[in-house]
């Protein structure tokens, strides 16, 4: 089922695998706490992207569904995470991910 | 449901309580609500129709009536030692409906048959859990734990979501029992679904802190206030193994041979892993985050074995572990709040002088880890490496007795220490009657399920 002419299910694969592959290396290899948010925010929609996607392939509305799960989680992952980083930032003055390494043995 | 219903009440009590001035209430509520609970589950069990689901969303059967018993009590101890450290510390109302919703969440991973709920029941369990991980404001390890176990949470969630749009792709739907379905029809199964499968595969490994996903345990479990890391090691870890299990048992049983190696091989590396770099480790907050990386390695060899059997020995391993893990850092709570919160070895230099019963449940707690008969501990590894055995899993077994023999050896230091270290200059304790009388309790519960293992593993029917 297409919903434009020409692009098939496998584009969205491609595309939102891209997407996954580019939020998962900045979540690895950004400095800053914020970016680092951003990057799993761009995961997630890589998810809800491929499920939007499925859900038109197999005409079922159950993953269109999951989709408005997942956002609403991920607004609570983000106040979450919000507020640990606002702690942070009283506690060192920095959003620099590279000062939180106390602990380690 | 019922059970679903009442904690979900309490928490929402716990949260508003405040604001009625019921601040005094709010304990002896939370422990009536949890023996409520513990009673209903008592009156559910077996009664239910297992054909009965709620909107084919959850199903509440034995398996999860089981461990949400294990939960529940392990839940009650946890806020008996939990008590003076919210009171004293932090506002208690919150803390505690947090710890209620998080529980929430932990019911529905026991018993979800949807995947759409096992996703909300893992967010629900950790986002509480991420807050509680950060309870001391000022502390900047508590700061630095939180956010690691929110990053390192969100990336395995991002990536457990992945997996379940593949496997949608794949199968066309989220319930495990029309996938299981579909697995039993299909002859080849579609890339999709192998892709979808391991990526599932690892953010769960994730969440029980298997090895190779281990490497964010022992921080959080050391930055967090220790009270926090007793309810990440006991009640989230055991929630995390069910909903592994009974995600696998449910729906992917039938591709057993697609994914046995993977969790063999992450199996062993888990108990290596964690046994091994356990006894290099001087904190004992440490050595006990890295033993809990170790004890994950073992309840993962009941995902491998994968039936009735193992089903039952890895709720007897989850109570056994949930007792003795409340036990040690119950001690090791009030050994570091002693001592600015820092849990040294030698801390615990000659506790037995200064105070015998921590010294004693600590005893029997460590050696209930450890596996030495006739402890619950040892039982729970019993059944274990039985169900590999008849399974043809013997190497599995083999690596599985030398990790744990290396683990004997870190927890006798810590019980050498106690037993023959010289208590100079350290603080004695006294304890308020409620710890007592946990340490006590906790300590018989050991000895006894060691000594009437088959009483606990004839309560499991699946």
């Amino acid at each position: 089922m297409e919903l434009i002419p020409g692009i098939s299910t496998e584009h969205y694969i491609f595309l939102s695998v891209v997407l996954f592959c580019i939020g998962a290396f900045g979540v690895m290899y950004r400095k800053n706490a914020i970016i680092v948010f951003m990057c799993i925010e761009l995961m997630l929609n890589a998810v809800n992207l491929l499920l939007v996607a499925f859900s038109r392939q197999w005409n079922g509305a159950d993953a269109q569904v999951f989709v408005f799960f997942v956002m609403a989680v991920a607004a609570a992952e983000v106040a979450v995470g919000l507020a640990i980083l606002m702690m942070i930032y009283r506690n060192t003055g920095t959003t620099d991910i590279n000062v939180l390494n106390k602990l380690k043995g | 449901m019922n059970e679903l219903l009442t904690l979900t009440g309490l928490g929402l009590f716990s949260m508003i309580a405040e604001i009625f001035n019921f601040r005094k209430a709010i304990f002896p509520v939370i422990v009536l609500g949890l023996l409520g609970l513990l009673g209903l589950c008592y009156m559910d069990w077996g009664s239910y129709n297992s054909t009965v689901t709620h909107f084919s969303m959850m199903k509440v059967d034995n398996f999860s009536i089981a461990f949400t018993s294990v939960l529940t009590a392990t839940a009650l101890f946890w806020f008996m030692m939990s008590r003076s450290f919210f009171e004293d510390q932090t506002s208690m109302s919150d803390h505690f409906s947090l710890v209620l919703f998080a529980l929430t969440g932990a019911f529905c991973l026991t018993s979800f048959t949807n995947i759409t709920m096992l996703f909300l029941g893992v967010e629900v369990l950790s986002l509480p859990v991420y807050v509680l991980t950060g309870s001391r404001k000022r502390d900047v390890a508590s700061n630095e734990a939180s956010f690691k176990y929110f990053l390192m949470g969100s990336f395995a969630s991002a990536v457990f979501l992945f997996g379940t749009a593949f496997i949608y792709g794949a199968t066309g739907s989220f319930n495990l029992e029309n996938i299981a379905t579909y697995l039993s029809t299909q002859p080849q199964l579609s890339p999709l679904f192998l892709v979808g499968l391991l990526l599932m595969l690892s953010a769960m490994a994730f969440k029980v802190g298997a090895a190779p996903f281990h490497f964010w345990t022992p921080d959080v479990y050391e930055g967090a206030p220790t009270i926090v890391t007793a309810f990440m090691s006991t009640i989230v870890k055991t929630a995390a193994v069910a909903a592994f299990f009974r995600l696998f048992y449910l729906s992917f049983s039938g591709i057993h041979g697609e994914y046995a190696d993977i969790i063999w091989a992450m199996a062993a590396l888990t108990m290596v892993v964690g046994n091994v770099i356990a006894a290099a480790q001087n904190n004992v907050k440490r050595i006990l985050a890295y033993s809990s990386v170790g004890h994950a390695g073992f309840m993962l060899i009941t995902i491998l074995v994968m039936n009735d059997f193992a089903a039952k020995s890895l709720l007897y391993y989850t109570a056994a572990y949930s007792a003795a893990g409340i036990a040690a850092f119950l001690v090791l709570y009030l050994v570091g709040s002693a001592n600015n919160g820092e849990t040294p070895l030698n801390a615990f230099d000659g506790l037995v002088k200064r105070n015998p019963i921590m010294a004693g449940t600590m005893t029997m707690a460590l050696l209930s880890m450890a596996g030495i008969p006739p402890l619950a501990g040892f039982f729970a590894k019993y059944f274990i490496f039985v169900s590999a055995v008849e399974n043809g899993y013997i190497g599995l077994v083999v690596i599985a007795i030398l990790s744990s023999l290396v683990g004997v050896y870190y927890y006798f230091k810590i019980i050498i220490a106690m037993f023959f270290g010289k208590p100079d200059n350290l603080p004695t304790y006294f304890l308020t009657p409620i710890h007592r009388f946990l340490l006590l309790f906790v300590a018989a519960i050991i000895v006894l399920t060691g000594l009437f293992p088959d009483f606990v593993m004839g309560l499991m029917t699946i």
